[in-house]
This record gives C-alpha cells, sequence and structure tokens, in this order.
C-alpha cells in the first residue's frame, strides 16, 4: 500500500509541506471551537498566519477578529499597517490597551519603562472579556527554547498560564481541542516554520510587511550592544549618542525593547541573502527581554505570555 | 508531497547520551548560530564541565526549561530544526525516561525514521526493547540504532558487531524491516556528522550522511479526504472573489490523507454512516483552482450533487471501507486516568469525534518483550489492545496500511483530556477476543 519517493529537494517542497500543515490545523481550531480569535502585531509572523487563514477557508472571508494587544510603546508604521490589513480583509480588530490600564492604575509601569511584560494582563483580560476559547498566535518552535517544547495546540489553565510538565500529548495530525471550563487553547500552526522558511514564503506569495522590515535611515543610539531607535519611548541617555544608521528590524515589537539590525537589505530576496549570512539567532539579536535569564520565555510563558 | 521535508525523531534511555547526540548532530551540521552557542559555552565553563579542558556540554542545545538544566535531564518532547543542501530537518527529541512511551509516541507518530541510542558498554536492555517495539508498533519507516560511547568501549569491532547482531534480532522479532545501525561517539562527533578517525572499520554512512538519503515513505492508500469545514461565503467573500462566480459556492475543505483526487472522479461519501455517491465536480487548491490533489495537499472540493455533507464525513474515491461500529484496536495510553470496560469515552477520527464504550480489553502488552497478558484496566503509559463500539459506524481502515486513516484519539468526555493514542487492527476486531491467542504482533509483516 506504500510507495517510497526517493527523490529528494527543492525548497517549494518544503513550503507546500509547511503550508498545508498550518492550513489543516486552522481548520481543525475553526471547526472545534466556538470563539476564536487571531493575536495581530503586525509582525511577520501574524501577518502569515492571517495569510493562512485567508487560505485556509477562502474563497469565504475571514470569519474570526482580529486581536492587537497594544503596549502603546509602537513603531508608528506598524499601527498603520495594521489598520490597513484590517481594512484590506475586512475583518474586526479588537485592541486591548495597555495604555488604559495605566493610566487608571490598574497597572504600573516598570522602573524601566518596558512593557512587554506587563502585556500579558491585557492580553488575558481581553481573551475573558471577548470569552474567546482559543486564539491563534504566530509564535514558532525555533525561536526560543522554551517555545521549542510548546505544543500546536497549547493548553493554558484559568490563569492563563503554561505547564510545561503537563503538556497533552500531539499524535499524528489529530488535534484535540476540548478543554475544562475556563480553560483556553493558544493555537500556533506555524509551530514548525523557520525564519527562514517564513521570509521564503513571504517572498513566494508577494505577502506585504511593515516598511521596518527592510533597510531604511533611522536616528538610533546603542546600549547594551543592541541598537535601539529615537523614538518618544526610547531615548538616550546622555553618554549615548545618537547616530543616523540604516538600519532594519528582524521582529516587531515593543519601540523600548526591541533591537535593530545594521542592513543594507531593502527587498524580501536581499533579507533571504542576509540571513544565509547572520549568526546571530533572530530573537538574541533584537529582544532585550529575553535577555533577562536563560529561562526568561519559560518563565513569562507561565505567567500566560503567549 | 514534499520530500524536501524530513521528519525524524529520537528515543533512548536515560544516560544514552541522546541530547548530547542531538546536540552534537546540530553543532556539527552548523545549526546553531553563534549567540547561541555562546550561552552554552558560558553555562558549560559555570558548571566546569569538560574538567581540565573546558568542553561543549551540547545537552544544553536541547535541553531549554529550566528545570532540565537545573537537573540535566530532558522533561518534554522538543523540537528542532536544520537544514542541509539536501534536505529540511523536523526533529523531535524524545525523553527517554519516566514517561517513556507516551512522549515516544508523541514524537514519533508522525516521524518518517527515529534514531534509538544505545549505550556501547551496556548494549541492549530493556529500555532498547522497549523503544523499538513502540517504534514498530507506530510503524515508523525507518529505525535507525546508533551505538554511542563508542569511544568508552575503545571503539571496539566486536562490541559494534554484537551490538548490531542483537538490535538486528529483536528489530525481526519487533517487526521493523527497516534498520540501520551506526557506531557514534556524540561526545567527540564520530559519524555523526563527520567520519572522524577512531574506526577505519566502519565503512557505512555517517548518521547525517543516512538521514539526508533515506527515502522518505509516502502511503498511498485509496484517495480520501476527511471534511474539516464546510465552506458556504453566502455573500460573505474576501476581496478578489467574483461574486457572480461564487454565489452558491459550497466546498468541502479537508487534507489529501491518501492517494490522489482528480476531478471527475466517482467518489463515494460516509454521511451519518451512510454512503452517497458523487463525483467530484471541482478541486481548488491554495494557489486556486488544480485538476488533481495529492497525499498532504490542504484543498476545497466541490461534488456535483446536492447531499448534506457535514464536518466530519469522509469522501472517498474507490472502494469505501466498510462502515463498522465495532473494531479493535491497541491503544497507548497518554494520561494517568485509566481506560476500563465499560467506560464512555469520545474517539476523535479523521475529522469527526463520536461517542463510543470500551467494550473490553483483550490483553495488555509487556512493552519489555510484547508478550500479551490479561489485564482488567490500561493504565499511564500501558499498551493493549481494546474493542470498542462507537454510537455511529466509521469509516476506519487497519493502520497497518493507512497512518492517517487507521488511528485515533481516545478522549475523556468531561474535560477533554487525551486518554490514548490508537491504532485500528482489522482483524482482531471479528474475533472477539482471539487475538489474545496470536503470537508476536502482525506488524511484523514489511
Amino acid at each position: 500500500m506504500t510507495v517510497v519517493a526517493s527523490e529528494v529537494d527543492s525548497s517549494t517542497d518544503v513550503l507546500d509541506a509547511l503550508e498545508a500543515e498550518s492550513i489543516h490545523i486552522i481548520r481543525e481550531v475553526l471547526a472545534e471551537f466556538e470563539r476564536p480569535g487571531l493575536l495581530f502585531s503586525g509582525g511577520k509572523d501574524s501577518v502569515v498566519v492571517l495569510h493562512l487563514l485567508a487560505k485556509a477557508v477562502a474563497p469565504a472571508r475571514v470569519p474570526i477578529p482580529v486581536v492587537h494587544v497594544d503596549t502603546g510603546h509602537n513603531f508608528d508604521e506598524v499601527i498603520a499597517f495594521r489598520d490597513a490589513t484590517v481594512e484590506r480583509y475586512g475583518l474586526n480588530l479588537v485592541v486591548g490597551s495597555m495604555q488604559e490600564y495605566i493610566d487608571d492604575g490598574r497597572l504600573r509601569e516598570n522602573a524601566d519603562g518596558t512593557r512587554n511584560r506587563l502585556q500579558t494582563r491585557v492580553l488575558l483580560d481581553t481573551i475573558e472579556q471577548n470569552k474567546f476559547d482559543v486564539v491563534f498566535g504566530g509564535a514558532r518552535r525555533d525561536e526560543d527554547k522554551a517555545r521549542a517544547k510548546e505544543r500546536i495546540l497549547s493548553l493554558r489553565d484559568e490563569f492563563g498560564g503554561w505547564d510545561p510538565r503537563n503538556q497533552r500529548p500531539e499524535v499524528w495530525s489529530l488535534y484535540n481541542g476540548r478543554h475544562a471550563a475556563g480553560w483556553h487553547v493558544r493555537a500556533f500552526p506555524i509551530s514548525n516554520w523557520t525564519e527562514r522558511d517564513i521570509w521564503a514564503y513571504i517572498e513566494r506569495e508577494r505577502i506585504q510587511l511593515p516598511p521596518i522590515y527592510f533597510a531604511h535611515e533611522r536616528e538610533v543610539f546603542e546600549r547594551e550592544g543592541m541598537i535601539r531607535a529615537v523614538t518618544p519611548v526610547s531615548q538616550p541617555n546622555d553618554d549615548e549618542p545618537v547616530l543616523t544608521r540604516t538600519v532594519r528590524y528582524r521582529t516587531v515589537g515593543d519601540a523600548s525593547c526591541t533591537g535593530a539590525v545594521l542592513s543594507e537589505a531593502r527587498t524580501v530576496p536581499e533579507v533571504l541573502d542576509e540571513l544565509a549570512l547572520s549568526t546571530l539567532t533572530e530573537r538574541g539579536a533584537t529582544r532585550a527581554d529575553d535577555r533577562i535569564s536563560a529561562a526568561a520565555m519559560e518563565d513569562r510563558k507561565k505567567e500566560g505570555y503567549f | 508531497m514534499a520530500h524536501g521535508l524530513f521528519r525524524l525523531a529520537t528515543a533512548g534511555s536515560v544516560d544514552d547520551g541522546k541530547s548530547t547526540l542531538v546536540g552534537r548532530l546540530l553543532h556539527d551540521a552548523k545549526a546553531i548560530l553563534a549567540d547561541s552557542l555562546d550561552d552554552i559555552r558560558r553555562v558549560s565553563a559555570e558548571r566546569g564541565f569538560g574538567g581540565d579542558e573546558p568542553a561543549l556540554d551540547l545537552a544544553l542545545v536541547t535541553d531549554g526549561l529550566r528545570a532540565e538544566r537545573e537537573q540535566g535531564i530532558t522533561i518534554d518532547v522538543a523540537y528542532r530544526y536544520f537544514t542541509t543542501p539536501a534536505r529540511s530537518f523536523i526533529l523531535a527529541d524524545c525523553p527517554g525516561h519516566v514517561q517513556y512511551t507516551r512522549n515516544t509516541v508523541t514524537g514519533a507518530s508522525t516521524a518518517d525514521a527515529a534514531v534509538v541510542l544505545v549505550d556501547a558498554r551496556n548494549g541492549v536492555v530493556e529500555q532498547t526493547r522497549r523503544h523499538l517495539g513502540v517504534l514498530g508498533l507506530l510503524r515508523v519507516p525507518q529505525v535507525i540504532v546508533a551505538v554511542n560511547k563508542m569511544d568508552l568501549a575503545g571503539w571496539d569491532r566486536g562490541v559494534y558487531e554484537g551490538i548490531r547482531a542483537d538490535v538486528e534480532a529483536v528489530a525481526v522479532e519487533l517487526g521493523i524491516s527497516a534498520l540501520s545501525v551506526i557506531p557514534v561517539s556524540a561526545l567527540d562527533g564520530d559519524f555523526v556528522v563527520d567520519r572522524g578517525a577512531s574506526a577505519p572499520w566502519y565503512t557505512g554512512p555517517t548518521l547525517l550522511e543516512l538521514l539526508e538519503t533515506l527515502p522518505v515513505v509516502v502511503e498511498q492508500h485509496v484517495p480520501r479526504l476527511d471534511v474539516q469545514l464546510v465552506i458556504r461565503p453566502q455573500g460573505a467573500l474576501q476581496p478578489g472573489y467574483d461574486a457572480e462566480e461564487f454565489r452558491d459556492f459550497r466546498g468541502y475543505a479537508g487534507t489529501v490523507s491518501g492517494g490522489s483526487l482528480r476531478v471527475g472522479d466517482a467518489v463515494q461519501v460516509l454521511s451519518a454512516g451512510r454512503p452517497y455517491a458523487a463525483s467530484v465536480k471541482g478541486l481548488r487548491s491554495t494557489t486556486g483552482p488544480v485538476e488533481a490533489a495529492h497525499v498532504g495537499d490542504a484543498v476545497v472540493v466541490e461534488l456535483d450533487t446536492d447531499i448534506d455533507i457535514a464536518r466530519g464525513d469522509t469522501i472517498v474515491a474507490g472502494e469505501l471501507p466498510e462502515p463498522v461500529r465495532e473494531f479493535a484496536a491497541e491503544v497507548c495510553l497518554l494520561s494517568d486516568v485509566p481506560v476500563t470496560p465499560g467506560q464512555r469515552v469520545l474517539i476523535k477520527h479523521g475529522a469527526q469525534v463520536v461517542q463510543a464504550k470500551v467494550e473490553g480489553i483483550d490483553h495488555v502488552l509487556r512493552v519489555s518483550d510484547f508478550s500479551k497478558h490479561p489485564a482488567d484496566r490500561l493504565g499511564l503509559n500501558d499498551l493493549g489492545l481494546v474493542r470498542l463500539r462507537t454510537a455511529v459506524p466509521l469509516a476506519v481502515t487497519d493502520y497497518r496500511d493507512s497512518r492517517a486513516a487507521g488511528s485515533f484519539l481516545l478522549i475523556d468526555p468531561q474535560d477533554g483530556t487525551t486518554l490514548a493514542a490508537g491504532m485500528i487492527e482489522s482483524d482482531a476486531g471479528a474475533a472477539h477476543g482471539a487475538a489474545a491467542g496470536r503470537g508476536v504482533p502482525e506488524h511484523a509483516a514489511a
């Protein structure tokens, strides 16, 4: 009943297989849950998940809202991109605003002014208030040691917490979305994609991204070996000179803790060439929040981070 | 179907050096970037790894959780990704201890190949038999046994040959047909990616050479698609789709799990236990209309008739498996909730979830030698043959013919816990417990 195919190769094959697997997962989640949402930051991974969602239901419209946990520390270009994307797909946008939480005292600003870790509270409240029983996310297992351990359908308890020691096994392509009342699920359909797969797919599918992913001139300063943009939420100290550099971003996060990389890559093929030569991981190069400890991501995920 | 993507799982007992082997494979295949390597170098030095000659503790590559690093053990399956000019790999690194069976099943259920570690000093031990038995039961197409720590056995050819003979004998007994045995040192790196100079007598491939050239086995069962979603936009179309053309569009979305479906094919649809005839009017892939769809493709099917088809229904080109309400299956318990006769469960098979009852337990397998013993319950990590009865007929297929159509989950109806992974044995079902008298599992057929 089986045949052996011995021909090897072609990266198109890899993208086809990853795309099909992701769409299979997305369709299972759409069918098995009552109220799904898509966590959408405007970053490349959530943009790819949205593209896959549209393919999974085509020609029908994307049937679920997109959810943005807005830290208030955004790059303007990303917010503009978010709104244009929502418009283009005809989506409902749900925003959880951290600024509101800070303004009315539900959250206190961290001493260092970064807000990444604080967003967990806003995320969990937004999930609860909208009665989402599942939210899609663009997390990939190649991003981080803790993410390498997470299931594609990740159960979260009533506090949104993740228990890495007690995960539901996932076998074959059978995804079990059932869960106890009050719990919810985080669904990660692009778990098996690498950063390189994402960029190759963006190129193949001609997917639009926020312009900060491509080389541009920007006023920056250096802190702890990372290149930070000068923005209203990230200002240089007196001993940190402001320089004009040609940079781009590998991830989209808070302007207050996301670093840029020096780059001349102005197109997707140029980004792919640059990645082939890079000796730094995506998050290691650009995310200050992951540098706190070897288990920074794990600790945040146990609290309910996405 | 993609041949460029290769899924790999590992299995090995505690302290066989499995994390180190995976770390070595990734390191020597240059799949670890500089900042991750710096981190590993720093932690290795802090711990004094290697004594007077500081070395890299490559187990740190995969042991990412806080508790894993603190205790030096692997807690759960970790997924790693690496690419060589020949292939892209998805590697499921499965821990070898405590919840061994459950983790091995998780990592190996979709694997194209599995690597089992044997410690050269200990040879084939009970855990080796257990891992090989589970891989045989899951029908992992290729099994590689890495005889590790050959450096500690003085690269003695006789040691390797002895273990190889033992492994081959066990594999025959457990029904594993495609087997390779490689001597390696994960610590030093010999025969993982590079050959090294330790064993001129070994002329076979290195681990990576083997992984790059093993064939991908594609199941070519009867063309089949389990309907995941009914797509009926009724005017709510995505931008760019013509309202007139898609006014009455009704498509059935799913993944092709065997053979190829073509426009014009006569098909049978199994809906709520009843078969209906139809033919394929159109196929849409992720790129638009296509003439054919193959194993693994996520597509949307249009049919020529107005049957009321729902999620969970099955579309088959060719002969529909006889829908049954009773069948037998080998199950592996994945949770600490036991399975007992009379228990009400849910079965997830294909894209449907149906009510079912455990009618009986024929036997529990003693995993060390795969001998069969009577049992009145199955507990965590147990493997055993159960008989099940479902509320509606299911188009099941023997697992030996199709990993996709022959597998299912048992789910706890109360809180949704995944109780067990199941593999259908069509010939065991009819004979009401006769299987208890059978000899070695018949999945031995290659």
